[in-house]
Order: C-alpha cells, then structure tokens, then sequence
C-alpha cells in the first residue's frame, strides 16, 4: 500500500516537472514580445535578430522547438548563460547552496517562532504578550516579504546599527567554500568569531523571509489550541490535576502539529519565491539575486534555468512533505 | 460587525475616495522637479505647509505622488482580484461539479501553475510582457487565478452533494443551469472574501514590481516606485522610503482585514474560534 502512494507521488512530481517545462517554454513563446528581439543587443539589425532566432532555437514550428527543448533539458542542457559566457546549470547550482540555506534557516525560524508564539498567546490569554502576538499576525501576513526587509534594514542596519546588512560573512573571514552552506564551513574550520559574522549576516534577511509564514503557523497553532482546549480529553486531563501550561505544552500542541506541517508543506514554495527580492535587497549571493541580474541582462537561457531549479525546488519539498505526512498519519497512506 | 470588518472596510473605503479623487486633491502636478527644493522634510519634521510630506531627490512633492500612487494601487488591485476571479471560478465549477477526469486534469494544470514560485513567475511575466499598468494586471491575473479555482472548487465539491443540488440535477436542469442558478449563488459569500485578500495581494505584488522596476512605466507615480528611489537616500531622507511604505502597510492590511473580517462574518464557525 505504502509503496503504491509513494509511486504515484512520485509520478505527480514527474509530471509536475514536465508541465513546468511546458509553461515556462510557453511564456517565454507564446505571450507578446518576441524573445529574439528581447535578447538582441539594442540596436540590432534584422538579420542579427534572425541569427539570435536560429542561435537560441526559436525558430520553426512550436512543436519542434518545444521538442528540441525539451530533449536539451533531460541530457541537463539548460544552454549557455549569455552574461556569464557560462553553462546556465552550472552558473545556477554554485548559487543554490546560499539560497537553501537562507530558506532553510527561514523555515526553522517560521516554524519554531510560530509555533512558540502560538502555544504562548493561548497560555498567558489576556496579557500584552497575546496582543503583541495577534498584531504580529495579522501584520506578518498581510505586509509582503520585501516590506519587511527595508523595515528590518532600517530598525538593525540603520538606526540600531547592530547587524550587518548585506553579503553573507565579513570580508575578514572570507574563505573558499567547501560545503556550499556557509554555516557548515565555519563549523567546520571551528572559527567562532567566523561562526558569528555568519550568523549575523543570515539572521536580517533570514527573518524577512520567515515572518509571513511564522504569522500563518502562528495563527494556525492559535486557532487549532483555542478550538482543542474546549475538547473532551483536556477536561479529563484537568480533571487528572494536571497544570495547565503542561496540557498545552505536552497534550494539545502536539495534535495541532499535524495541521501545522501540511500548513509548512504548501507554503514552503510561496517562501522560496520570496528569495528573489529578500536576496537582491541584502546582496545575498544566491540564485533569487541572480534572477533580477539575470533579467538586467537579458539573459533568457539564465532566467529558464532559475525558473526551473526554483520549480525543481517546489516540486522536491512537496514531495518529501507527502511522504513525511503519509508516515506521521497512517490514514492518508489507505485513502490513496 | 466586527473590529477586523470596520477597519477593513474603512480603509478601503479611503483607499477608494483618495484614488477617485486623488488627482483633484494633488496640491502639485506629481512629476513636476524642482531642483531648488530636493529633500524637504514634512511638516512635523520642520518641512513648510507647501510640501506636507515632503520632497523627493528631484524635488518632487510626496503627497501629490502617494495620492496618484494609491490610484494606481487601487485599479491594479480591483482590476486583477475581478479578473482573476472572473477566470478562476468557472475553471473551479468546472472542475468541482464534472469531478472524474476533467476535474484530475484541471487540478494537475493547477499544480503545475503553483509550482513555480508566484513572485517569480509575476516577474518573468512582466520581463517578457514589458511595462505598464495593465501589463502588471494580466500578469497578476496569470499568476493568481489559480489561487480562486483550487478554493472555490473544493467548496463545489462540497456543495455538489447537498439536496437542492441533487434536487436540481434530479429534474433534469441543463449541468451549466445548475452551476451557474444553483451552485454560483451559494459561494458568493467566498469569493467575496477571495477578492479581498487577492487586493491585498495584488497591491504588494504591484509594489513589488514597480520597486524591481518591472511595474508600471517610471512616468507613473507608484508606492513601489517611490520606495525604490526612496531607498537611496535612506540616511538623509528617511520620508522618501517610509512615507510611501506606510501608505502600502496601510493599503495590504486594510484589505486583508476586510477578507478577514467578512469571512468571519460569512462563516458562524469562525466566528465562535475567534
């Protein structure tokens, strides 16, 4: 049975990564404006235009474009980058290490603050921590990711002056990358001083990305405990003489969990979406800044290949967050 | 009524007023420089009566430019929340009440849609469509209709099964007749709601835009705009960014408060939670 749900799971993603194909190589065909001339240098002559058309593989029906396209992307030809005069994949790969980990470091943040602050509000009702924390969530969700970014900038990097504002370590202990992720090389060289400019540097933008999605946990632990604490079982479990900040902490928050991972599973791709703008504004080097570069140059080949890793990104996440579902709620895995 | 409904409603209610009669009440023409007065602070921050929130770097006055800005954010939020509705809901009646195959398929173009990040996909979109505001409002509609056709049609799912439906289907109404006299009426109250948290959302998205410089044409006053230009002179001007960013905080929350608040309003079951 399980297996049967992971294949067909795994079959969605397939055909999930191949629609994606399908759209991306219809937005950049089908919509106005024509591609080749987007790419063409400004000021180009006809028959140059008419070269980028063959060079780029924009020419001849959709069907047999579409065809070549296709057949490139699965022998991972994602073409050359026209701005870095590099392989488009390889360009996006060295990058997609920093944006990981400034998603993953967001999602912690989403989720544990979330959960916390959702689990707090309901202990200690009628207090100012409840009011601070609704007035959080109705904000955090409403204000979008780059708003709060130029916020954030402003409180720690300009008037506080207490944290570094772009980049992802100091210059000082900048060193070659092994891993990719910038934390794990400095655990691994053991240098704590290195440890906290990363720190430092990844906790502004890391935030930014967090705070819309730890409004949402919030305000779904908040419900789901508000509606839990009216339930028979925490009557008997008063009833047993058990403390209320146990009950909630140890019975209750542990139900609302289930709900607050699918909540985490469908807004992990909104999340990574917010990497384009939170990593132009804190110069942070991954592929969300390489998106709006991508475009400043025009570079079509860049930008189908950012559209599709981000898409790839989505896919995974959803499929992992199914298959640790189906494992956390035996039901799901019989339903399908 | 309730807190969430009042302010919401209020708010967009300004918001309305000040984009209908905004230009009336621009004491400047909005793009007009005057080099001789770049940077004026408000008037609580010692700035004079002529410029009440100020002047940016080229000496342009901020009221004028928020107050042209809010139209813009108003039409691109009513705009794109109708259209996208207007796609959405046949798609999710479509889907819902066909279910089987069509519904599968529709659903998986739906999947496929969401997989690319929507912010993403607004801005390839608006790289390839070019500027202007109503590029901006297509490009909205194309990333957001998704947003209406995955929640409208779980509730026809739902509804598809009750009596009247059943009902209706029993005396052999036309399948359109009962979509459209059956099914439609019994999920206004929804998409009510669905359009006001997609203006919430299509505001931050158009200010997101205009702030990469993929938005309305640079002639245009936009919040987005001004926020990006604002950005540079941060430390001597801090009311080119912040103005304009209240106005937005203001414009995205008030909205999403009024999607809040009728839905609370529509759904009993909410209301005791809360």
């Amino acid at each position: 049975m399980s297996v049967r749900f992971l294949l067909s799971r795994l079959l969605l993603a397939v055909l999930s990564l191949w629609g994606v194909s399908v759209l991306v190589f219809a937005i950049l065909r089908i919509l106005p404006g024509d591609p080749a001339v987007l790419m063409a240098p400004v000021g180009s002559t006809v028959q140059d235009i008419e070269r980028v058309r063959r060079e780029f593989g924009l020419s001849g029906s959709w069907w047999a474009q579409y065809g070549a396209f296709f057949l490139s992307l699965c022998r991972g030809n994602f073409g050359r980058s026209l701005w870095l005069q590099q392989d488009a994949l390889r360009v996006i790969l060295e990058r997609l290490p920093a944006t990981l980990e400034l998603a993953v470091t967001a999602l912690v943040l989403a989720t544990g603050g979330g959960v916390l602050l959702g689990a707090c509000s309901v202990w200690r009702r009628r207090s100012w921590l409840e009011s601070g924390a609704v007035t959080l969530g109705t904000l955090g969700i409403a204000v979008p990711n780059f708003v709060w970014g130029l916020l954030l900038i402003v409180l720690f990097g300009a008037i506080l002056q207490l944290l570094p504002i772009s980049g992802r370590i100091a210059p000082e202990y900048e060193a070659a990358e092994v891993t990719g992720s910038a934390v794990v090389d400095v655990l691994l060289r053991r240098d704590p001083a290195a440890l906290g400019s990363v720190l430092a540097h990844l906790i502004l933008p890391a935030s930014a990305l967090a705070l819309p999605l730890l409004a949402a946990v919030f305000r779904t632990i908040r419900s789901d405990l508000l509606g839990a604490l009216g339930e028979e079982y925490v009557v008997t479990e008063r009833m047993k003489g058990l403390g209320e900040a146990r009950i909630l902490f140890w019975r209750v928050l542990r139900n609302a969990l289930i709900p607050t991972a699918t909540l985490i599973g469908v807004q992990f791709g909104f999340l990574i979406g917010g990497t384009v703008l939170i990593e132009t504004i804190f110069a942070w080097p991954g592929i969300g800044q390489l998106t709006l570069q991508a475009f400043q140059y025009r570079d079509f080949p860049l930008i189908q290949g950012i559209v599709l890793v981000y898409a790839v990104t989505v896919i995974l996440s959803n499929l992992a967050v199914d298959v640790a579902y189906s494992f956390l709620n035996p039901r799901v895995r019989l339903v399908s | 009524m309730n807190g969430k409904l009042w302010a919401g409603s209020a708010i967009a209610l300004l918001l309305l007023l000040v984009a209908l009669a905004g230009p009336r009440l621009a004491p400047h023409d909005p793009n007009r420089q005057d080099l001789a007065s770049v940077r004026q602070p408000p008037v609580w921050a010692g700035g004079a009566w002529r410029h009440p929130l100020g002047t940016d770097s080229l000496g342009r006055d901020i009221l004028s430019r928020l107050l042209w800005g809010a139209r813009v954010a108003v039409v691109v939020a009513v705009a794109s929340a109708a259209i996208s509705a207007l796609v959405g809901v046949p798609v999710a009646l479509v889907a819902g009440y066909a279910r089987g195959r069509v519904d599968t398929v529709l659903m998986r173009v739906v999947d496929v849609w969401m997989s690319i990040p929507a912010v993403l996909l607004a801005i390839v979109l608006m790289a390839v469509l070019g500027l202007g505001l109503w590029k901006v409002v297509l490009a909205i509609v194309i990333v957001d209709w998704t947003r209406f056709a995955r929640v409208i049609r779980g509730e026809v799912l739902a509804l598809r099964e009750k009596e009247f439906v059943e009902a209706a289907r029993a005396i052999g109404l036309h399948p359109l007749r009962v979509m459209v006299e059956e099914l439609l009426p019994n999920l206004v109250p929804l998409i009510i709601v669905l359009v006001s948290l997609e203006m919430a959302i299509a505001v931050g998205v158009e200010a997101l835009l205009s702030f990469v410089g993929l938005g309305v044409q640079a002639a245009t006053p936009s919040w987005g705009a001004m926020i990006a230009e604002g950005r540079g002179y941060l430390m001597v001007s801090w009311w080119g960014m912040g103005v304009p960013m209240l106005a937005l905080i203001v414009a995205v929350v008030g909205f999403n408060l009024l999607g809040e608040g009728l839905r609370e309003r529509f759904d009993p079951r909410l209301r005791m939670a809360a």
